[in-house]
């Protein structure tokens, strides 16, 4: 645990001493300020039109604003995980600097779990610092702060698995642009995977649909803590974790 | 504090690491030597449980690398042959970090990374970035973060590859002066490296042990049959170089002559003498009584690198004429060397 640590406090300090850690959080706030905006004018649009209309249909901060907000950057992440996770292990093995943890008095695991948790750690000061706009509509709204946090929780989740299936991918190149956009493709399938129930619904289609990322997204954005969603998150971070620590060992085996 | 037997590393289509085997005594500088890609590097992360080896047995401080891999690294320091440093990192925030790694902590980190930083002479380079530094420094930042932990055993591969002679020679210094509290291997194709550095050689060459001894044996061994270079010349006239050969042949003791050079007022030749037998000052006399200037007379003491080479280039050694000297038996406290393919 105390390795984990030392691990995880290194990558997270190599994140922020670079640029990427700062590139990240521009890129992102502005991306997510974007989008808020954009959804926040179209609720006060719409909002002036009901009134003018003298219709009150009721309005819903956490449908109209909140709910798209976040399934948007959930999209959003298979641009950012890539780029979080890409130098991970590709870097260590081209710095030749694996060679150091590798001979440290250290468990592969506590190795990996560290550079996951780094990892997690960054994408999570994403998450939250760009949250820091939804601060306006509590301020100035009344949204519903559970199911927000649900909303939030699931956004932290779907990023840990992908975060761990990228951590994966790291170790099998030293190139950290084959790590990126290898791990960019999988995001990217994963998450259409979820398309072919629409015209399909053979059993192999239903099976590739709960592989995808987005069909457990849903129920976390509606704000209900579903078992089986949170399930399904957990076993792919440890599925891809475990696929991690099995990549070292036969990198051990075969270098 | 370390044995090795029948280690072995085999890749999918080669063998790196050929049933070696060895043994280090507590507080000795062994110095591993070989051509580039005699399977150095591979027989270090193996003793390092960098990866596991396919065969054999290998014990570092009396746990083994395959069974307590975690208790080996523990004991251990390692230096890779490209020191493996986060060249975005401050040289002491690294230290701090591999401390840790190492399982320090607190005031004793504090006093172990102040420990290493005077040692290594990085006071300087300190609040760096470890990316900044020159070759020199970062190979001794890579020697400081391999003895952060006081480690039994220091592991470095190519310490001073790629330095310049001043810092080599710096680096050599350093890696003496560590040898009192540490067993050290060190590898390396530089033979003057282990004259200089080593008590202890360990010749390995196409993955397979060509030699273990110490270098002064190695250095007796090659001396074993005395040769010698000997310039003979004549004050105006022609020099009748046959008839001088047959002369120095004469020499009781002499072996081997062969004539290395011929000029018109003289010639070289290398003598061999078989071994034990002092016969400088009758070869001296040989030439003054048969009226001929004795310009130069001096053993040709074989080096370490003769040796290196005969014991690599075993076909080439095989080939030589049969009248050259047998090698000697090996010492006898050391395993025998094996033939080579």
């Amino acid at each position: 645990m105390r390795n984990t640590w030392i691990v995880c406090r290194r990558e997270l300090n190599s994140y922020f001493t670079s640029p990427i850690a700062w590139l990240l959080l521009t890129m992102y706030s502005l991306i997510f300020g974007y989008f808020f905006w954009n959804l926040l004018s179209l609720f006060i649009q719409q909002g002036i039109e009901m009134q003018m209309m003298g219709q009150a249909s009721p309005m819903n901060v956490n449908e109209q604003i909140i709910s798209p907000l976040i399934a948007n950057s959930a999209f959003l992440q298979i641009l950012f995980i890539p780029l979080i996770t890409m130098r991970l292990f590709a870097e260590e093995k081209r710095n030749g600097t694996i060679e150091l943890l590798a001979t440290s008095p250290v468990r592969d695991v506590e190795i990996i779990l560290g550079k996951w948790l780094a990892a997690l750690l960054l994408y999570g000061w994403l998450v939250l610092f760009t949250g820091l706009n939804l601060a306006f509509l509590f301020r100035y709204g009344n949204p519903d702060w559970k199911t927000t946090l649900v909303a939030f929780l699931g956004l932290i989740l779907q990023g840990a698995a992908l975060l761990a299936i990228g951590t994966f991918i790291s170790t099998l190149t030293k190139n950290q642009i084959i790590a990126g956009a290898c791990t960019f493709a999988a995001c990217l399938l994963l998450w259409v995977f979820a398309w072919v129930t629409s015209y399909n619904s053979a059993t192999w289609a239903t099976v590739l649909s709960y592989i995808s990322v987005l069909s457990h997204s849903e129920s976390f954005n509606r704000g209900v803590l579903e078992l089986k969603d949170a399930v399904y998150y957990l076993s792919v971070v440890f599925l891809g974790l475990f696929l991690t620590t099995r990549s070292m060992e036969s990198l051990r085996w075969r270098s | 504090m370390i044995t090795v037997q029948d280690l072995t590393k085999r890749y999918a289509r080669t063998t790196a690491v050929d049933h070696i085997s060895f043994s280090v005594t507590k507080g000795e500088i062994v110095g591993f030597l070989g051509p580039n890609g005699a399977g150095k590097t591979t027989t270090m992360r193996m003793l390092t449980c960098f990866f596991p080896p396919t065969a054999g047995k290998a014990t570092v401080a009396g746990f083994d690398v395959l069974d307590q891999p975690l208790e080996v690294r523990r004991h251990i320091g390692y230096l890779p042959e490209a020191p493996p440093l986060y060249l975005e990192m401050e040289t002491i925030d690294y230290l701090r970090f591999v401390g840790r790694l190492k399982g320090l902590a607190g005031p004793e980190l504090e006093k172990r990374v102040a420990f290493v930083i005077d040692r290594c002479a990085i006071g300087d380079m300190k609040n760096k970035l470890l990316g900044k530094l020159s070759k020199g420094y970062r190979q001794r930042v890579g020697l400081a973060q391999a003895i952060i932990h006081n480690p039994d055993v220091l592991i470095l591969d190519e310490p001073t590859s790629g330095l310049d002679p001043r810092q080599i020679n710096e680096a050599r210094e350093l890696i003496r002066s560590l040898a009192g509290d540490h067993t050290i291997i060190l590898s390396t194709h530089i033979l003057p490296e282990v004259e200089q550095t080593c008590e202890q050689v360990i010749i390995i060459n196409k993955g397979k042990l060509v030699a273990t001894d110490s270098v002064a044996n190695l250095q007796a061994r090659a001396r074993g049959a005395e040769s010698m270079l000997l310039e003979v010349g004549v004050r105006g006239g022609e020099f009748p170089s046959p008839r001088a050969q047959q002369r120095i042949e004469q020499v009781a003791g002499v072996s081997r002559v062969v004539c290395k050079e011929q000029f018109a007022q003289g010639a070289v030749f290398e003598i061999e003498a078989s071994r034990g037998q002092l016969i400088r000052g009758d070869l001296a006399r040989a030439i003054v009584n048969a009226g001929w200037e004795l310009n130069e007379l001096r053993p040709a003491a074989m080096s370490l690198e003769e040796i290196f080479l005969q014991l690599t280039d075993a076909p080439a050694a095989e080939s030589a004429p049969p009248d050259s000297p047998a090698p000697p038996p090996p010492a006898p406290d050391a395993p025998a060397p094996e033939a080579n393919a």
